[in-house]
């Protein structure tokens, strides 16, 4: 599976691959709205209103996830200079921060009609700014740094940094008195969702994850031609 | 196996990483008081610095029956099981905010057992379940 982020396999992906990617995903993310805005029950404190629950829990996990990805291939990186990585990096970026941006508006949607405020600065919500930070500025390094190698240890070190931010979100719900309340998929403990508004959750989750490898598939495809053609022009 | 480089490479690294995370532990620690969003009954009563004039807040549950309302206020206790707190109120209550259920009071302490709030904020727990399932739990119970 590895093989497949080697240069030349990502150039084979051609319209066809990307083509019926995104037909599975339109199947899944249809599927999965279906069963979260008509088919699963409205929860029996908040209503209605924890149908925002399925497009903010995956986009945070993901959020999460991506920087996570993108904190091993920084720390790969300075260790190895294996090539490819910090393009995979880069490329996982500007989907990280989208569903990041995702989770803290859809978040704060869902906070008004449930806790009766927009925004809240205890240290989940605020631990996720902090993410939001950190992948600005990832981003930005990569977009205003103009020699590649620096840009890949300045960003690099960014990523490292950031990665210690993920377990303080992840755990803050536990070590601190928030107001957001604890996680409710653990891994050690049953689930406290009802598995009809498990399933649907799921599924959207999976659709997500799609989305953000077809997203990231594209720009690391992109981003592997310029490298080849940066390449080319410092031989010349 | 892998060359001194690499392996030079892979010491200083974990160095620096355990180093970053002293000090974001230290750090985080030293700010507790600022991170907590808000303090239980319990901590408020064992804490022995309260200062009776800054907004600070206070969560747990509305204890049952403890709701009432004046033509000025409505005055309910928060409780965590172990201490309580009689709250005070006049505005305007959130959606959700019900008896047996969570709650984060803002405002002001007016002596170890009264607090005066400002704000209150509704705060539901991590159980997710349709109301039916919510109904055949509490027959069981009952």
């Amino acid at each position: 599976m590895l093989k497949n982020f080697f240069p030349n396999k990502i150039l084979s992906f051609g319209d066809k691959f990307f083509f019926n990617l995104v037909i599975l995903l339109a199947s899944i993310i249809l599927i999965g709205l279906i069963s979260a805005l008509f088919i699963s029950p409205p929860d029996y404190v908040q209503g209605d209103s924890v149908r925002i629950m399925y497009v903010h829990v995956p986009s945070s996990i993901l959020a999460l996830t991506c920087f996570g990805f993108i904190g091993i291939a920084s720390i790969c990186t300075l260790i190895f200079k294996i090539k490819i990585l910090p393009l995979v990096a880069k490329s996982l970026a500007p989907v990280g921060f989208l569903f990041c941006l995702i989770s803290i508006v859809t978040g704060s949607l869902w906070g008004k009609p449930t806790w009766g405020i927009w925004w809240a600065w205890d240290a989940r919500l605020t631990s996720m700014i902090i993410l939001l930070f950190f992948y600005l500025a990832y981003m930005s390094i990569w977009r205003f740094v103009n020699n590649f190698e620096r840009a890949n240890i300045i960003s690099s070190v960014i990523g490292i940094i950031g990665t210690i931010n993920l377990p303080v979100i992840k755990y803050s719900v536990d070590w601190w008195n928030t107001l957001h309340q604890p996680s409710s998929i653990k891994l050690t403990s049953a689930p406290t969702i009802h598995y009809t508004m498990l399933i649907p959750l799921i599924i959207m989750f999976v659709g997500m994850i799609i989305y953000a490898l077809i997203i990231f598939l594209m720009k690391y495809k992109s981003e592997i031609i310029k490298f080849k053609l940066d390449r080319k022009k410092n031989e010349n | 196996m892998l060359s001194k480089k690499v392996r030079s490479k892979i010491v200083i690294l974990t160095f620096l990483l355990i180093s970053l995370i002293i000090v974001v532990f230290f750090v985080l620690k030293s700010l507790e008081e600022n991170v907590l969003y808000f303090l239980s009954p319990t901590e408020i009563y064992n804490k022995e610095n309260i200062s009776f004039n800054e907004k600070i807040r206070v969560g747990g549950l509305v204890k049952n029956g403890s709701v009432t309302h004046n033509q000025t206020s409505v005055n309910f206790i928060v409780t965590d099981l172990n201490n309580e707190i009689i709250v005070s109120y006049s505005g305007f209550l959130p959606n959700l905010f019900s008896e047996g259920k969570g709650v984060i009071v803002e405002g002001k302490l007016k002596d170890k057992k009264y607090f005066i709030a400002d704000k209150i904020l509704a705060k539901h727990d991590e159980n997710y379940m349709p109301p039916e399932v919510k109904e055949g739990l509490e027959k069981v119970k009952n």
